[in-house]
């Protein structure tokens, strides 16, 4: 018998158009960490610098510095915390079993925020072995924490039977934000000027004080949670079928509820803690991906990451070159591309949202 | 073989299945029926493995609270009552979340088979929620089905626990759904299905358990239950059963139905 081609592909089935978006995602990406590198305030060019090095010319000191010290911690850290923002937004939206459900809509993010600042004005406090053992590594996991516990809290006000309010979820996440906020606001208010220091270096909406020692202390949290996340795929699909469906097709729902937790908090912790809130990136990507290439998460998650890397970086170039020689903060640049999305998100979809 | 020995089980504080001892063999269909609250979906669920319960379960020899999620998931497909879904999957992608059990993970193949099986060939490219309810209804059986796809693997039968399949379904529709499980059941896989229809249960059923307030009041053939005197005091409603001549033509009818309003 001759070989029969491949069976063709059934009307409805995604899987084929997603794995072709996450290739030209990741040469998107690509090309973006590429902007991002060679572009400055100081006007080094990045290609001119790998020429002369190339050609085995010296290559200034300075020059080096700069794409060594400022713009490559800088791009690397936009990658991670795009992706992280995107992917936790993903895997939150899949748990909840809506689409609205965005860490730093719901009060997660100001949670997180809470625990980063507290990281920083009372962490001195901290006995000595903690301080010692954590280091660097304490405000992101700070932020961690406070991202988990917020989480942990809104999944319980907001679910019952496996089933989620949206209405209880957003308000819950309104009560929580205003409560982590006002927290916050007392620290920072009690805060001394070094500790001020401290929470401007540590960011707040901003990739500008991206530094090396930073991505030392958040970067494994957030690779943490980006590298978890493929493994949640199979059950955040099954998840929204309802809790009692996703077990009888053979998944631990238990298990796959707490892990989605932990990676939400891990994502949205380590991020917020390296740069702050920087809304929408969370339910902005996902969205634009379920309406390419459907809400299958094997593929959803990966190019959900990559496709929220590769706007950060483009926010954040923006942010800094729409007004050079200063910065905007880039909260501001994905809070304006994302902001009207989010309207045309609940205006689109007024009818299945019901409140 | 499916074996439930004095089975209890409790929902919240409530007491609801009170020892039911009952067994079904694979290659039958048993129908579940009883009115209104009498504890035919926690049953369907205390196999299925959902709810907590006392008393023990055994599933072709397994003890069912020793199964993992995924060990079950190759035995049994499970329809709840009410079927959800969140997010806009296709019509071939939900049928798709249904091929996770080790056995079948990479026959997509199966998408097709099981949705052309409940007459939705050409639907595939739908939205699930852009669909009427009975049509919704048919996907998630299609989507059942395609778990436990073949009968029997490895000499093991699998099941198929449904909880109303057919309720918004047209007449043409109920029976090409009840042919599929007379097929699945005739090659040896086991069907436990509660149904509302007493008459649609005579015609499919091998066997049939009448539950009453958590208790099973009645166990048998379609002719022995359904004919029955139990049948009417389950319900509270005057019921006569009739036969047609040939096999399975027991059918009922209620009965002095305009005296007892009043
Ligand atoms: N979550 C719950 N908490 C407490 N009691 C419940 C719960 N769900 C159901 N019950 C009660 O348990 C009893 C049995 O319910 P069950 O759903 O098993 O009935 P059923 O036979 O399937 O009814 P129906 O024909 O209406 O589907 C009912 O009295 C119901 O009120
Ligand atoms: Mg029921």
């Amino acid at each position: 018998m001759v070989a029969l081609a491949d069976t063709p592909v059934l009307a409805g089935d995604r899987s084929i158009r997603a794995r072709r978006v996450a290739f030209g995602l990741a040469g998107l990406l690509l090309l973006t960490s590429l902007l991002s590198l060679s572009h400055g305030a100081s006007g080094v060019r990045l290609d001119l610098v790998l020429q002369s090095w190339l050609a085995g010319h010296d290559v200034p000191a300075r020059d080096w510095l700069i794409l060594w010290e400022i713009r490559l911690p800088r791009m690397l850290t936009g990658v991670l915390v795009g992706a992280s923002l995107a992917v936790g937004g993903a895997v939150m939206q899949g748990l909840f079993r809506n689409p609205l459900a965005d860490p730093g809509l719901v009060g997660v993010g100001a949670g997180a925020g809470l625990g980063a600042v507290l990281a920083i004005v009372l962490g001195g406090q901290a006995p000595a072995w903690v301080a010692a053992w954590l280091g660097w590594n304490m405000v992101p996991v700070a932020a961690f924490m406070g991202g988990w516990l917020s989480t942990m809290v809104l999944y319980r006000v907001s679910t019952r039977a496996g089933r989620t309010s949206t209405a209880t979820m957003l308000l819950a996440g309104i009560a929580l934000g205003a409560l982590a906020g006002a927290a916050t606001g007392i620290l920072v208010y009690v805060a001394d000027d070094r500790q001020l220091r401290d929470l401007t270096f540590w960011g707040l909406g901003s990739l500008g004080g991206a530094s090396w020692p930073k991505i030392a202390a958040a970067g494994p949290v957030m690779l943490l949670a980006l590298l978890a996340a493929p493994f949640l795929a199979r059950g955040l699909n099954g998840l929204s079928l309802g809790e009692a469906a996703a077990h009888h097709i053979g998944l631990p729902v238990q298990r796959v509820k707490h892990v989605a937790i932990l990676t939400v908090a891990a994502a949205t912790g380590a991020a917020v803690a390296v740069s702050g809130g920087i809304g929408f990136i969370g339910i902005v990507v996902p969205h634009l991906l379920r309406l390419a290439t459907g809400p299958d998460h094997r593929y959803l998650l990966v190019n959900a990451a990559l496709l929220g890397a590769t706007l950060l970086l483009l926010a954040d170039l923006i942010a800094r070159s729409i007004i050079a020689p200063a910065e905007l903060p880039i909260g501001i640049v994905t809070a304006v591309i994302g902001a009207p999305v989010f309207l045309w998100i609940l205006l689109r979809r007024r009818g299945l949202v019901d409140l | 073989m499916l074996t439930n020995r004095s089975l209890h089980a409790s929902l919240g504080r409530t007491a609801v299945l009170h020892g039911i001892t009952t067994s079904a063999a694979p290659g039958r269909i048993v129908a579940v029926i009883g009115p209104n609250g009498s504890g035919k979906t926690t049953l369907l669920r205390a196999i299925s493995g959902d709810v907590a319960y006392d008393g023990r379960i055994a599933l072709d020899g397994a003890d069912l609270a020793d199964l993992k999620p995924w060990e079950l998931a190759a035995r049994r497909g499970v329809l709840p009552q009410a079927a959800t879904l969140a997010f806009p999957f296709t019509v071939a992608e939900v049928v798709r979340l249904g091929l996770t059990s080790g056995t079948q993970a990479d026959r997509s193949d199966l998408i097709g088979r099981a949705l052309a099986e409940v007459d939705l060939t050409g639907f595939s490219g739908r939205y699930y929620q852009e669909l009427s309810g009975g049509q919704q209804a048919r996907v998630q059986l299609a989507r059942v089905r395609a778990q436990v796809w073949d009968p029997v693997v490895a000499g093991r039968p699998r099941w198929l626990f449904l909880d109303e399949p057919v309720a918004a379904l047209d007449i043409a529709h109920q029976i090409g759904v009840m042919r599929v499980l007379r097929r699945f059941a005739d090659a040896g896989g086991g069907v436990v299905i509660v149904l509302h229809d007493l008459n649609l249960a005579a015609m499919v059923a091998d066997d049939v358990w009448l539950i009453h307030d958590g208790l099973l009041l009645d166990a048998g053939s379609p002719a022995r239950v359904i004919g029955g005197s139990a049948l009417a005091e389950a319900y509270g409603c005057p019921i006569v059963a009739n036969r047609l001549p040939g096999p399975q033509a027991t059918f009922v009818l209620p009965h002095g139905l305009w005296a007892a309003a009043g």
